[in-house]
């Protein structure tokens, strides 16, 4: 049963196809790994996924509601940089998960409201291991710990789907591997639907169930931009892509070195 | 060390001042241009103890508070005006469209050219000074803190908004409290101009106030008078920048540039 499912998808900027014949159908729970060349769209898609901008043409749905004109609730994000608000403490930016949303004002309406987000926001804390940071700013914080918190954030929304661009982007190897370990749990214990950019092929594969390749499928030499991009290969990559394809994670390292 | 670095500048004017005024009154004895800093000690003990003889207030502190007033209101409109204006231009596209180059060009009218305008429009009277005070800094402020508006990155609103955050929420919740340190900032900055813009309107109508008394006494050469009010006038505007900084500090420490002391 489809959860996300992708028709026709374009999308064009002033005259120029970005995005073209996009199609894809993504179960509940599928932790999909979107990798491509630069400029090539992939957080193009991932803002048509979040309703941040609207389609030139096909639509997005996820379990079968109309297409969301705006990023709401139901979509999660969480991006390379800038993804907690720098002027809350880390317990305050948990809080303000549900706080935002409760009421036009983005304040909780009452005392028990109040209550239960703290709770909400103290077990999260002791979960991402930030209990003894609680009442820090973002700034002090390492980059692994800000992402930490950005996604623990998110997922307090109780999104259908996540979205991640280029989350670990930005943080040193050892960091990465300890939060690749941190994802893997959280997918475990939310089962979630994720969408995952990264420009780091094995991370792709080790976390991902899918890898989604974006790339131009017709190109012509005199006119570089005249065509979008799309979906060229779908790798099936539980158990590291086994039995389903022959491609270990070694042989993707070959071919892209 | 530092200290003594810092006060070397002050220590030398005071002697250069020291100097020139005892030239001048060794020719003449009743030169008023230069006073001694005796005579000019004097003087402010007498301006900040002694009551006018008609009135029976202390006019030293009546200008100060009246003054102190003025400037008050005239800085707090502003700011509350730059703050509001600042967030709408900066956060809503069709609002920057609409108003952005309006405030430009806004804040090229030289305020001060304004002023007959207001005497004409509210009257010689409290309105017009707070408001030349308010006219003359709240461009500046509405510019500053909607380019620190545009600032914030993107990446915030839209996790706001998927947070559930509806527009009203995104501007109390997200945007309006990073404003507040650069609001201080801007107000510490503008400050200058406020004390300018003041003084300016007291010294051509009104009834009180520092302005008013510098150009008043102005008449009579009154020198040590003069002197008196500048270095208060000095004082005041140290004290409220050394308080609005350390408000800064302490309500909003996520804002401090870390390790940075700054000025
Ligand atoms: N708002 C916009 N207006 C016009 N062009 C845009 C806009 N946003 C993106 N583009 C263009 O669309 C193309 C795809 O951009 P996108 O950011 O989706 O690429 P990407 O695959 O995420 O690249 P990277 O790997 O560098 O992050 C780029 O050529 C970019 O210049
Ligand atoms: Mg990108």
């Amino acid at each position: 049963m489809s959860y996300v499912t992708v028709t026709d998808l374009h999308k064009t900027y002033a005259g120029f196809p970005i995005l073209e014949r996009v199609n894809l159908s993504v179960e509940k729970g599928t932790f999909v790994s979107i990798v491509g060349a630069s400029g090539c769209g992939k957080s193009t898609f991932l803002r048509l996924l979040l309703a941040q901008e609207r389609p030139t043409r096909g639509e997005i749905t996820i379990d079968g509601q109309p297409p969301a004109l705006e990023p709401n609730r139901d979509r999660g994000i969480v991006f390379q940089r800038y993804s907690v608000f720098g002027h809350m403490t880390v317990r305050e930016n948990l809080i303000a998960a549900e706080a935002l949303g409760a009421t036009v004002w983005g304040v909780l309406p009452s005392r028990a409201r109040r209550k239960a987000a703290e709770d909400v926001a103290d077990a999260a804390l002791e979960r991402i291991g930030l209990a003894h940071m609680g009442k820090a700013y973002p700034a002090s914080l390492s980059g692994g710990m800000q992402q930490r918190l950005a996604i623990a954030q998110s997922l307090i929304a109780k999104p259908r789907i996540l979205l991640l661009d280029e989350p670990f982007g930005a943080l040193d190897p050892g960091t990465r591997a300890s939060m690749h370990d941190f994802l893997l749990e959280i997918k475990a214990e939310w089962d979630m639907t994720v969408f995952m950019v990264t420009h780091d092929l094995s991370e792709g594969f080790k976390l991902g169930d899918r890898v989604l390749v974006f790339d131009k499928v017709r190109w012509d030499p005199h006119e570089p931009h005249a065509y979008g991009a799309t979906v060229t290969y779908d790798f099936d990559a539980r158990n590291g892509g086994i039995p389903f394809q022959s491609l270990s994670i070694e042989t993707v390292e070959e071919i892209t070195v | 060390m530092g200290y003594a670095l810092t006060l070397l500048p002050f220590v030398l004017v005071l002697f250069v001042y020291m100097g020139a005024s005892d030239i001048r009154l060794a020719e003449n004895p009743s030169d008023k241009i230069l006073p001694a800093p005796s005579t000019i000690v004097a003087t402010a003990e007498r301006l900040v103890g002694e009551p006018d003889k008609r009135s029976g207030e202390i006019l030293f502190w009546n200008d100060t508070g009246i003054s102190l007033v003025r400037l008050a209101l005239g800085v707090g409109i502003a700011a509350l005006t730059g703050l509001v204006a600042g967030l709408l231009i900066g956060l809503f596209p069709y609002m920057r469209s609409t108003f952005s180059g309006f405030v430009a060009v806004l804040s090229m009218v030289p305020p001060l050219a304004v002023l007959p305008i207001l005497f004409i429009a509210f009257g010689l009277g409290e309105v017009s000074k707070v408001a030349l005070i308010a006219i003359g800094i709240t461009p500046f402020l509405i510019r500053d803190l909607s380019q620190r508006t545009v600032e914030i990155p993107s990446e915030q609103i839209v996790k706001a908004q998927t947070l559930g955050a509806s527009s009203l929420a995104i501007a109390l919740r997200v945007v309006l409290p990073q404003l507040l340190p650069r609001l201080i900032q801007g107000v510490r900055l503008a400050l200058g101009p406020a004390w300018l813009f003041l003084i300016a309107a007291e010294a051509i109508a009104a009834e009180a106030g520092l302005g008013y008394r510098i150009f008043l006494v102005r008449r009579y050469l009154a020198m040590d008078i003069i002197l008196t009010y500048v270095a208060w006038i000095t004082f005041l505007a140290f004290i409220i920048d050394l308080l609005l900084r350390s408000a800064g500090r302490r309500l909003f420490p996520w804002s401090e540039p870390a390790g940075g002391s700054g000025l």
